[in-house]
């Protein structure tokens, strides 16, 4: 059994253990249907839905799972959820799911799911699983808004297809374009290493002489 | 022929499926720290790339016709029971080579660019042989993109840079830039 509690199951995956800022995982569909803001949203509810699913199946089954198997099991029972997200999604919103096309499919090998499904919900009770598979898919979600906000904006001048900028405004094409992708996560990322060094680096003003003259005297 | 030789250029570079369709961005980004190393792992790529296509077009010609909404259950399943099986044989056949690929093979099953494939290959109906071309173009193109960031990095790894970008946030920059390039691709389908 884990040692935290379940608020911290609850909160880690949001912002601390971030599945894509943080953890670099599941970076393909972060990286290919963060394009427009209504292809992020899609994507997310789709991942979010297919993670807590498999999650509290996998937590329920984790006695009767073999040790051996385990991988291929997990990979059915999230393989079933995906089926069933891509068939709902060609049912109720036909045009987003034409614009993610394959990307659907591609939840199954999503490395973020696979790993919750070996890291926790194997090992947790099923209330427990299914709290760490709705932070971490809140985070998720989160990592492809961000994207998806920055790349739509500055690619496209629009928010949602409303338009944000005046009709003098010269789109960025590029942001929208599979270059744009690489650079929008790789400037995030260069941000948030900043963002902690900064904090690492700030030390009290006293501290610091003291720090100073403790090793000049040395 | 054309047909056939277009198939393999268009996966290869105009589509690349690291850097312009993001597909295998696991191991682009995570053994393309040596160029030896990346080679390697092209090279494995392409070999269940090419068996993957097989088992497909296998598959939507017998299974799938009577039951299309097993088609990615079954694809996974074959995937990662296609790796096994390699996996096995190189065991058994060469023990050197095993080593040598070591933790890579099995991961190979979680690599997008394989379910990619199967994928891609099924909606855009292709023939058993044009999906053996596809398979190809996809593997040379995926080796491509991981030899050619492995040279940037092994360049880069010597040069002087900013503390916060000497991780993953500089390898998604000249991941960017790689991408920028072959954009240029593009251009050769005018019609």
């Amino acid at each position: 059994m884990s040692k935290t509690t379940p608020t911290q199951d609850l909160v880690s995956g949001i912002w601390k253990q971030n599945p894509v800022f943080v953890m670099l995982l599941g970076l393909c569909p972060t990286l290919a249907v963060t394009n427009s803001v209504a292809n992020a949203i899609a994507m997310s509810a789709a991942t979010f839905f297919v993670l807590l699913g498999s999650s509290v199946l996998v937590s329920t089954f984790k006695k009767w799972i073999p040790k051996e198997v385990r991988i291929a099991s997990y990979i059915m029972i999230i393989a079933t959820f995906v089926t069933f997200a891509d068939l709902v999604l060609a049912a109720v919103v036909p045009d987003i799911h034409k614009a993610l096309g394959a990307f659907i499919a591609l939840i199954v090998v999503n490395c973020m799911i696979l790993g919750r499904q070996e890291a926790f919900a194997a090992k947790n009770t099923v209330g427990r699983a299914a709290l760490d598979a709705i932070g971490s898919g809140i985070g998720f979600s989160i990592a492809l808004l961000m994207m998806g906000s920055v790349r739509e904006v500055l690619g496209n001048g629009t928010f949602l297809g409303f338009h944000v900028f005046g009709p003098s405004f010269a789109p960025w094409v590029i942001m929208i374009l599979p270059p744009g992708g690489f650079f929008t996560l790789g400037v995030y990322l260069l941000i948030f290493a900043w963002w902690k060094g900064r904090k690492q680096t700030t030390v009290h003003p006293r501290r610091w002489l003291h720090e100073v003259t403790a090793e000049a005297g040395d | 022929m054309g047909e056939l030789f277009w198939i393999f250029i268009s996966a290869m570079l105009v589509n690349n499926f690291t850097l312009v369709m993001f597909l295998g961005l696991c191991p682009f980004l995570g053994v393309s720290a040596k160029i030896a190393t990346a080679l390697r792992m092209g090279l494995a790529n392409i070999f269940v790339l090419t068996l993957t296509s097989v088992a497909v077009s296998f598959l939507n010609a017998f299974i799938l016709p009577s039951t299309p909404y097993l088609g990615l259950i079954s694809f996974i399943v074959v995937i990662a029971s296609l790796v096994q099986i390699v996996e096995a044989a190189i065991k058994k056949l060469s023990p050197t080579l095993f080593r040598e690929l070591g933790i890579f093979l099995p991961l190979i099953t979680t690599n997008c660019a394989i379910l990619g494939l199967a994928t891609f290959q099924t909606n855009r109906g292709y023939s058993f042989v044009e999906g053996l071309f596809f398979a190809f173009g996809a593997g040379a193109g995926l080796t491509l993109a991981l030899v050619l960031m492995a040279s940037i990095r092994e360049t880069v790894e010597l040069a002087d840079v900013p503390a916060i970008a000497r991780n993953m946030g500089l390898v998604l920059i000249l991941a960017g830039s790689l991408s920028l390039a072959f954009m240029g691709f593009a251009g050769l389908f005018s019609s």
